[in-house]
């Protein structure tokens, strides 16, 4: 079967993250905004795709398309998005962010201008992921190499849900 | 063109596997009919069947039985005028029915109606099917907000705040059936010492019952029906449909999230919600229940058995048709009721003739994996009706204790155990 991953749908992708990307910061409407993150969301899982990556494609859309953002749309919608839209929606750091932004975009043209990484990028043949194990490579790489860093987490994020129900409990 | 075409018929893999275009829009567009009319029948059989349970007749104006109810209710819908809120969020409400619907149809095309009958086969098969149905709750939440009205809004936050939960246990169950397919497997999946590489994949989770010659329902007994039971329950409060139908509950919140959408608008809202409660039933079916496996695949094997079961679908069909003549004769003989009659006897007839095609061979080899999906499908989607018609309404902290306080520690306590039973 040909492969689907084609410029066409990495430009397509990437374009609808970009705009919708955009739509999340100058959007007025909080609830708008959060519809724009689902799309760069789900954007992101198709892109995931493409590099051969079904099974974080599936968590992506599981987890934070519809997980983390339905709870974000739930917090919005309590809040009063009426005073919210009143709220002056840029803050005074333009000048910050705009020395970061040129000195972030240096550092990319540096490296994909560099001859020797171009030519290193191009000359390695394309990885031919088997696609039918990703599920497995992923538990494999998950519960073998990485078996302390992901036991880490785990706890910490443990300790962060004792957290939050401590922090919203008065009496336990 | 007609090579293309009867190409596909010869392989024994699914359109998308065969890289087969046409077919997989054939499939898709069967699906989308079939769908329909199971919707169709749907509401039709459960109105008569909540009637009948409160001794009451249901529909019998419109047709004979008010077998066509249902139609005259989508035509109803359909020219019915469309009102949108003045102060509602106009782009919001426009997609949110769009959404709901098209995310509870695209479900659909991962579901195995038969080892060659999907769409196509995913290796993260169960995983698409469950994020794709989460993203529902997404044109709930939207509808709700949109509307710009109290009673959807508060409807919509129910709503939200029981699918969240319950998608907890939910993917605690489905867990603890994949595991099962990697635990102690035979044929392809062994490589060795009795246990081999587990799946996500629809069909090859089918499979590996098949090899395991065991539903999983049944194996580690009761490990499988405990987490079986788990999901059922899960399923139900993902549709939002009763006991847990708190987001509509037509006593506090008249509609709930739906409430200000009228005429076709709703009719999708309607059309998703039966869509997910079959594609949640397929998704239990595939995962506990052996998905196409006719009864006792490896038990009642051999080429009689095959000739038996194969025969079941004509049958079924037959047995409706004679109920529908029978109906037909019983119908009162008054003039007045003359073209109801001959419309119950040749709705009959009709049905008696899908039971004769059905039983021509390549037909009935053909449809007999489809026919074992739909029955079992069928059985789920009575007791959802069962359901409605039995059981009183949960208050909201009910609701929730049910899901984090016993879904959710059942779960993941069959979760351990199974992993512990299949490794010993």
């Amino acid at each position: 079967m040909a492969p689907v991953a084609t410029p066409f749908f990495f430009y397509l992708l990437s374009g609808l993250a970009l705009i919708s990307g955009i739509l999340v910061i100058t959007r007025r409407n909080p609830v708008h905004s959060a519809l724009a993150l689902i799309l760069t969301l789900l954007a992101l899982a198709g892109i995931y795709l493409m590099l051969y990556a079904p099974f974080v494609a599936g968590v992506q859309i599981i987890l934070y398309a519809g997980g983390i953002m339905v709870l974000f749309l739930f917090v919005i919608m309590l809040v009063n998005v009426g005073r919210a839209e009143k709220e002056r929606q840029f803050n005074k750091q333009w000048l910050l962010a705009i020395a970061a932004t040129v000195g972030l975009g240096i550092v990319f043209v540096r490296v994909f201008t560099s001859s020797q990484t171009l030519t290193e990028l191009l000359k390695r043949p394309l990885a031919q992921l088997p696609e039918t194990s990703n599920t497995q490579q992923v538990g494999f790489s998950l519960y073998g190499q990485y078996m302390l860093a992901f036991e880490i987490a785990s706890l910490l994020l443990l300790v962060a849900i004792v957290g939050a129900v401590v922090m919203a409990k008065k009496r336990i | 063109m007609r090579d293309y075409f009867y190409s596909y018929l010869k392989s024994d893999a699914t359109p998308g596997a065969a890289g087969n275009m046409l077919w997989a829009f054939i499939y898709i567009m069967l699906i989308f009919m079939g769908l329909s009319i199971a919707v169709i029948a749907m509401n039709w059989l459960e109105r008569k069947v909540l009637a009948h349970m409160q001794v009451r007749l249901g529909p019998m104006r419109v047709g004979p039985h008010g077998l066509l109810q249902p139609i005259a209710d989508a035509i109803k819908l359909l020219i019915k005028e469309d009102i949108m809120p003045a102060e509602a969020d106009k782009l919001v409400f426009w997609m949110a029915p769009l959404i709901v619907v098209t995310t509870a149809f695209t479900t659909f095309i991962v579901v195995p109606f038969g080892p060659q009958h999907a769409v196509t086969d995913m290796n993260i098969g169960i995983l698409f099917m469950l994020g794709v149905s989460s993203l529902g709750v997404l044109g709930i939440v939207m509808a709700g907000w949109a509307s710009n009205s109290h009673y959807p809004l508060i409807g919509a936050l129910r709503s939200s705040a029981q699918m969240v939960s319950y998608e907890v246990a939910m993917g605690l169950a489905v867990v603890s059936a994949v595991l099962m397919t990697s635990l102690h497997g035979a044929g392809i999946y062994a490589t060795g010492g009795g246990s081999g590489m587990g799946t996500l994949s629809m069909i090859e989770i089918v499979r590996a019952q098949q090899e395991q010659q065991a539903w999983f329902a049944f194996k580690f007994f009761p490990l499988g029906l405990v987490a079986m039971f788990v999901f059922a329950v899960a399923m139900v409060a993902e549709t939002n449909r009763a006991p847990f139908d708190l987001p509509e509950a037509e006593s506090e919140l008249t509609a709930g999230f739906h409430t200000e959408y009228s005429g076709f608008r709703w009719s999708l809202f309607f059309l998703a919600e039966y869509s997910a409660m079959i594609a949640v039933s397929s998704i239990l079916v595939t995962l506990w229940l052996g998905g196409w496996l006719r009864p006792f695949p490896n038990l009642l094997a051999g080429p009689a058995w095959d000739l038996v079961f194969s025969l079941f679908p004509g049958l079924t069909f037959l047995a409706l048709a004679g109920l529908t003549l029978f109906s037909a004769a019983r119908m009162p003989k008054l003039r007045y009721f003359r073209v109801q009659t001959i419309g119950l006897a040749g709705f009959g007839a009709l049905l008696g003739l899908i039971g004769l095609i059905l039983f021509i061979s390549p037909v009935r080899a053909w449809v007999q994996d489809i026919y074992w999906f739909v029955a079992k499908v069928a059985v789920f989607m009575y007791l959802y009706i069962w359901y409605r018609g039995t059981f009183p309404r949960y208050r909201f902290d009910q609701l929730m204790k049910v899901g984090w306080k016993v879904l959710l520690p059942t779960g993941l306590g069959v979760l351990i155990v199974t992993a512990i039973v299949g490794v010993l």
